[in-house]
């Protein structure tokens, strides 16, 4: 395996102070140097993405008085998307008096994450997701609410409290609309410059710090150099390599991977989470997943036909000839098994030919019984909303054939490797939200992306960007800076040569193809003989791209082929560095499951003796293996333990 | 299914523009409408005609991007967004003609995409409570009935994406900015700053072009989130409040 990469020094986060972990942050934040508020206005701060934990920081660090320039692709910064979560976000506030505590919802994201993150980075999230309902009630974020007036909050994803706090079916949209109200508020103020339509194409490195941007213009195709004292990720997920997700169509990670091939390190790429509740593809011209709420599986009973091939109407199999799968493995968890078991199993009986509807890429989620159980009346006032949804995408009644459900890529645990202050390895450079990969280890729990890219965003890069700031103002740049021209001048050639191959085959065509060679061989299941062809067959394909695709008219208009040309051409390197990454892990973990490293029963088997440590990947150059730092994971609050659901 | 459709193409903003008319074939009727878009792309960049350009992005109806008016309906025959609009809504044979959002306060970019912008500063003008980060009191602190509650979020739910202007005959942003007014006007949290919110952003709806509400209503007839019509009352009423306040400026 060392032919893929080399081996580095080890790493520590150098940040977190020691001491019983409930004093960290406080600690943190008093060591951390100020910055006076009139110092403020001459330090300036590029952040990229308008998310949850773009837009939230943007606001907050204008409000606290620096010069912000904010950037997205999207025409308006309210659309990222963080917009498209349904469920809702975690804070433990106890509003229920059931028992919960910052330390519960600390002990249980640290084991949900399947002991893969850092213990002081996930006690700060639980500590500082209180704060982050009281600002968005503030903000006017019309939470649900019960007749007295209060907070109404739901249990999630499998946890025994209910601490999510949620608005109808679509909290994402609500939460993003108050950052973007409060981020529009400092556009006014004139302390953020918008950028919308405009994406990140490179990161500028000068005397080893970050200072800034060179962004397309996506309307006139400009190339624009833009500078700062520090830099802020706020990009989002890398979820898309797979091709069909449940990822807007536009999320990409280019941000981080020029930033990755500047020096960033990378960490955790193979980490990706697949949601077991998605509608299935209905043909190739598919562009997207849609998720529907894991709920459905409290009432819904998941089955294929127990003979493969079984091309019946699912009314007319008999009882006898189905198999309740989940039923059956799981006896005691049954339809109610965590997400990344319920998708592998689909996977499973996928495998064995026995799956449903078109190219056999589904299971069955019935709702007969229920029906006959509670009445139509009550499931249509449960999941109504849901049935709809169904329906309007399908075409199909799901309250009189059976819905079709198939896993998706939804969410990336993986991304730039930072430190307790959410700076990367690049001094100036600091990274937040999913595309960092701080906080969920290598599985997410429910409700929980909205609370970390709003912890990060509001309370904590606020609270430590500060320290690197109070070395600032940087020397004074313009676009004769070596570093900058060269970064532009790369762009440049990189479009260009985008355009001139002027191929036989589409951009969509090549991300199709990658899409699938990831989704066979780095997606639910992953082994090495199928990891090592992956890495192969991403080169070759790489290198087709690059002397057969074909990209239409030119830059100096809005051109969206050009735009996804570049994207795809980054996914082809990440590809490879996920492959390598899920190859040099030799265990399961997560939503990273090796055939290999099973239990008896099927079950993933953690090798804390050899891994408990996180891959940060450091960029080896174009062409060379990528060097592997190894950052030790240390448990001192909670206990080290294999999960099992039978 | 067969289709023909007629596109408008626009190179860019300084363009005439002009409708073109291309035949897509092989459609099933479980594509989206904007999947059959992307079938068309996929053709005409293999036959080496530039694709047409269209926003969109989430694809499950939220982000609010995606918008074309298609036979002369924004969005098109259902009340949804055009990306969860599917091609069993219409038929083997049909000649559909797609068309870019018109308003004056819209302009076009290129093809289907227009410049949005306007919304924005709508916003920018008035459309948030003003609670700097770290300023907020328990959440608890305020009880909101849960009328009001639901209401607001009613309102909140607006996606942005531009239909009800491209409805109206007279281009008028009215329900855009109604619903923001809506949702802040009825939580306690916003009542500091309804008089000069609701002020602040008609005005700057009248400075960015957009005509003025004669009360047609087709705005919200097209809204893909079923945003009512009362909003529009509830913002007159509350710029007449503001406008005699003692308040005002």
């Amino acid at each position: 395996m060392r032919d893929l990469y080399t081996e580095g020094d080890e790493i520590r986060d150098e940040k977190a102070p020691a001491g019983p972990i409930a004093e960290r942050w406080d600690k943190r934040r008093f060591s951390a140097k100020l910055v006076n508020p009139a110092n403020r206005r001459k330090l300036s701060v590029i952040i990229v993405g308008t998310g949850l934990a773009g837009a939230s920081a943007a606001a907050t660090l204008g409000e606290a008085g620096y010069q912000v320039k904010s950037f997205c692709y999207q025409d308006s910064p309210r659309r990222a998307h963080s917009i498209a979560a349904q469920g809702g976000i975690n804070a433990a506030k106890n509003y229920r008096n059931d028992g919960d505590s910052i330390y519960r919802l600390f002990y249980d994201t640290v084991k949900g994450g399947d002991f893969r993150s850092r213990e002081s980075n996930v006690y700060r999230l639980s500590q500082v997701s209180v704060e982050i309902i009281d600002q968005c009630v503030a903000q006017g974020v019309p939470f649900a609410r019960e007749y007295g007036g209060l907070l109404d909050n739901r249990s999630f994803g499998g946890v025994q409290v209910s601490r999510t706090f949620y608005a109808r079916g679509q909290t994402g949209q609500q939460l993003l609309i108050g950052a973007y109200q409060a981020l529009e508020r400092q556009v006014q103020a004139g302390t953020v410059e918008m950028n919308t339509r405009h994406e990140m194409l490179e990161l500028i490195v000068v005397d080893g710090r970050a200072r800034g941007i060179i962004a397309r213009d996506m309307v006139t195709g400009e190339i624009e150099t833009h500078f700062a004292d520090a830099v802020v990720l706020s990009t989002g997920g890398y979820g898309n390599v797979f091709y069909l997700s449940t990822n807007a169509m536009g999320c990409n990670v280019t941000a981080t991977w020029r930033a990755h091939r500047k020096g960033a390190y990378f960490a955790n790429p193979c980490y990706t989470q697949i949601h077991p509740t998605c509608i299935p593809v209905s043909g190739d011209y598919q562009s997207k997943l849609t998720l529907m709420s894991e709920s459905l599986r409290n009432d819904g009973r998941i089955w294929v036909p127990s003979r493969a091939g079984d091309s019946r109407d699912p009314r007319e199999i008999p009882e006898d000839e189905r198999d309740y799968y989940l039923e059956r493995i799981y006896p005691s968890f049954g339809n109610l098994v965590p997400r990344d078991i319920a998708s592998r199993a689909a996977k499973n009986v996928c495998d064995e030919g026995r799956g449903v509807g078109p190219g056999g890429l589904g299971v069955y989620l019935d709702f007969a019984d229920a029906i006959k159980r509670m009445g139509r009346p009550a499931v249509e006032a449960k999941y109504g909303n849901l049935f709809d949804m169904y329906q309007r995408i399908t075409g199909e009644n799901p309250y009189e054939v059976p819905m079709r459900i198939y896993p998706a890529v939804h969410y990336t645990m993986g991304g730039l490797w930072v430190d307790y202050d959410l700076q990367s390895s690049i001094p100036g450079l600091f990274v937040t939200g999913e595309a960092n990969f701080s906080d969920h280890g290598a599985n997410r729990l429910g409700a929980s992306a909205l609370m970390q890219g709003l912890a990060d965003g509001y309370f904590v890069l606020p609270n430590t960007i500060n320290d690197y700031l109070a070395g600032g103002p940087f020397e004074k740049l313009d676009e004769n800076t070596p570093e900058a021209k060269e970064a532009a001048e790369a762009v440049r050639a990189r479009i260009d040569r985008l355009l001139s191959v002027n191929g036989d085959r589409t951009v969509d065509s090549f991300h199709k193809e990658l899409g699938h060679i990831m989704w066979d061989y780095c997606g639910m299941e992953r082994n090495e003989e199928g990891l090592r062809k992956a890495v192969e067959r991403i080169r070759e394909l790489r290198e087709e791209f690059w002397q057969n695709v074909r990209v239409l008219g030119t830059n100096e208009e809005l051109n969206q082929s050009l735009e996804k040309a570049g994207r795809v051409a980054d996914f082809f390197e990440l590809a490879e560095l996920m492959c390598v990454d899920a190859l040099h892990r030799r265990e399961s973990c997560g939503g990273h499951f090796r055939s290999e490293s099973q239990t008896e029963d099927g079950e993933a088997l953690r090798h804390d003796d050899e891994f408990a440590y996180v891959a940060a990947w450091e960029f080896g150059g174009t062409g060379e293996p990528p060097v592997l730092h190894k950052e030790p994971l240390e448990y001192e609050y909670v206990e080290m333990k294999q999960r099992s659901y039978k | 299914m067969n289709i023909t459709l007629r596109v408008w193409r626009q190179k860019g903003p300084d363009d005439k523009g002009r409708m073109v008319t291309y035949k897509v074939e092989d459609v099933s009727p479980d594509m989206s409408f904007l999947e059959m878009l992307d079938v068309l792309n996929e053709k005409l960049t293999l036959e080496g005609e530039e694709p047409v350009a269209f926003d969109h992005d989430c694809r499950e109806g939220i982000c609010g991007a995606c918008g074309v008016v298609i036979d002369g309906e924004a969005h098109g025959p259902e009340t949804t967004t055009t990306c969860q609009l599917h091609m069993r809504s219409f038929s083997d044979g049909d000649t559909i003609t797609v068309e870019p959002w018109r308003a004056k306060a819209f302009p076009v970019i290129k093809d289907l995409v227009v410049d949005r912008g306007s919304f924005d500063r709508i916003v920018q003008a008035g459309g948030y409570i003003s609670a700097p980060t770290g300023t907020a009191p328990d959440a608890h602190a305020m009880p909101v009935p849960k009328a009001d509650a639901d209401r607001a979020f009613d309102a909140a739910t607006c996606i942005g994406c531009g239909a009800c202007v491209a409805a109206c005959p007279n281009a008028s942003g009215m329900l855009f900015t109604a619903a923001k007014v809506t949702h802040l006007g009825m939580l306690p949290q916003g009542q500091p700053e309804r008089e000069a919110r609701v002020v602040q952003m008609v005005n700057q709806h009248d400075e960015e072009d957009f005509g003025g509400c004669t009360n047609i209503g087709e705005c919200a007839a097209v809204c893909p989130k079923g945003i009512p019509l009362d909003t529009i009352s509830q913002l007159n009423r509350d710029l007449l409040g503001a406008l005699t306040s003692s308040r005002a400026e």
